[in-house]
């Protein structure tokens, strides 16, 4: 577990796109605390997990872990990244090691892939890829996770009981975690605390904790008023551009 | 209409069926045209027919030189072979993964690709005298060149997105090359293999042919010597064989195998 301090951080894009993306971004995230980044396309969500990852260095602003060291972190792209001529489970194994053969294949099991350890990823479909790199991220028992959409191409009934998998790993270990999403609902289902950026001025427009108790439906009284008070806030923003959350209950543009 | 699978199956055989036929022809042609040569000219010292070759070659067969020269060369081949895609490569995958690197040794690839096999060789045996090493010098650092300049475009067109995967999850630096980066690079490692193997075994025989006392290359110069064409066309074409029967059965293989995940 590892906490996470960032301050005024602040990413411009460079000609031919030329635009602000974060602008000053501060914002603490304690060690354990389960936070979800909710906006629109291209308000920076992505581009601030990159940051943090330390996969983009064109920033301004500081970014400071709580801990020693760098910690180890867990990541599932918004696009699966497995290796494709690697099985699986040699997927799995190649950012764990060897000796994790065993839990490997137990995750692969709970992500629902059992079976599957020596297919390629091409003899997949998105959904089995998405929760191969999930499970690829909870094998190396990251300090920091961090999910870029995870569950975005699972239907409604699998995206369900993956969202029960991460409850059950978060409340079990309480690993640190950000997850970026559209889906408000999502975010209220699983987080501690969400975080809305505003679609035009790469700003943190909201930040909201939730209450106990977790696991949590979205229709719990509490967190009804929760999603009311955001669903005001991010009222009339631009839809998401992804298909495949257009229609779930609570995609945060579905205002109020 | 959907065929079915079956006939998409007899399909494909009757594909490989027709290849092997038009193998088969083309080089029937070649002999024809060769043989047509042979009579046209009538003169067996200046173009013997391939029968007359296949004879020489059987002659030198029997002798036991045909078979000590091929793997003579062969082995020579294949060390500078290896060393040549051993540095090489390394030589590419450095330049392809950074830039400064590449912007700073651009310039000696560039003369390295366009130094002449020749002097290369007179300047080894110059220097290092007509021993093994400087023939073995003389054709590595001719091909080094040219795999580096193949690995180095391999290498920037890596996957990225894969690179930032391995990054965030630190995995090791050697599992990175042996798992992420020799896979993708295979393409160019096979191109520049079979680039290299062509070029190779040509620059081994004229290293043979200037300064070593066995070999193809120095059978090639006997013969020379003798006038001998029949001799001279039977070991060319022993050894072209012999290439040729490394591409099907040793490097084809392995490209295969490589590819697999591709066809999956």
């Amino acid at each position: 577990m590892t906490g996470l301090v960032l301050s005024g951080v602040t990413r411009d894009f460079p000609e031919p796109t030329a635009r602000h993306v974060l602008r000053g971004i501060d914002l603490t995230i304690a060690r354990g605390e389960f936070v979800s980044l909710v906006g629109p396309s291209g308000t920076g969500k992505t581009t601030l997990l990159r940051i943090i990852a330390g996969l983009d260095g064109g920033y301004t602003g500081d970014i400071r872990w709580q801990g020693e060291g760098r910690p180890r972190l867990g990541v599932v792209f918004q696009e699966p990244r497995l290796v494709p001529w690697l099985g699986l489970l040699d997927n799995l194994l190649l950012v764990s090691g060897p000796d994790k053969i065993e839990r490997a294949r137990a995750l692969l099991a709970e992500v629902e892939l059992a079976g599957n350890e020596d297919a390629l990823p091409s003899q997949l479909s998105g959904g089995m890829q998405r929760r191969a790199a999930l499970a690829r991220a909870l094998l190396v028992e990251p300090d920091f996770l961090m999910l870029d959409e995870p569950l975005i191409s699972l239907d409604a009934a699998l995206a369900e009981r993956m969202r029960r998998l991460l409850n059950t790993y978060w409340r079990q270990r309480r690993t640190t975690t950000l997850l970026v999403t559209h889906n408000l609902a999502e975010a209220a289902e699983l987080s501690t605390r969400i975080l809305i950026l505003s679609p035009s001025e790469g700003r943190i427009a909201a930040d909201c904790g939730l209450p106990p108790p977790s696991p949590r439906s979205h229709n719990d009284q509490a967190v009804s008023a929760v999603l009311e008070d955001l669903r005001r806030i991010t009222h009339g923003w631009p839809r998401p551009e992804d298909q495949q959350t257009r229609g779930e209950p609570g995609a945060f543009s579905r205002a109020g | 209409m959907n065929r079915p699978a079956t006939s998409l199956l007899a399909g494909t055989r009757s594909i490989r069926w027709g290849a092997g036929w038009n193998r088969l022809i083309s080089a029937l042609a070649l002999l024809a045209l060769w043989q047509g040569a042979a009579s046209a000219i009538a003169d067996p010292a200046l173009l013997p027919s391939p029968l007359a070759t296949l004879q020489a070659g059987h002659a030198e067969l029997m002798r036991g030189e045909l078979i000590f020269h091929v793997a003579v060369t062969l082995a020579r081949v294949a060390v500078a072979f290896a060393l040549a895609m051993l540095i090489g490569s390394a030589i590419g995958i450095l330049l392809g993964r950074s830039a400064m690197l590449d912007q700073i040794f651009n310039g000696w690839l560039v003369i390295g690709l366009n130094l002449p096999a020749l002097v290369t060789m007179v300047l080894c045996y110059m220097w290092f005298g007509l021993t093994e090493v400087a023939a073995t010098l003389a054709v590595t650092i001719n091909k080094v060149p040219t795999v580096a300049a193949i690995v180095r475009e391999g290498t920037k067109a890596l996957d990225r997105a894969l690179f930032e995967m391995t990054h965030v999850f630190n995995v090791t630096p050697g599992r990175v090359l042996l798992r992420v980066i020799l896979p993708q690079l295979a393409p160019s490692l096979m191109a520049a293999a079979r680039a290299g193997l062509a070029l190779t075994w040509k620059i081994v025989l004229v290293v043979e042919l200037l300064g070593r006392p066995n070999g193809v290359g120095f059978q090639i110069r006997t013969f020379f010597n003798f006038f001998d064409i029949a001799s001279i066309l039977a070991y060319s074409l022993a050894f072209i064989g012999a290439v040729i029967a490394i591409e099907a059965f040793l490097l084809q293989p392995i490209d295969r195998r490589l590819g697999r995940w591709r066809r999956a």
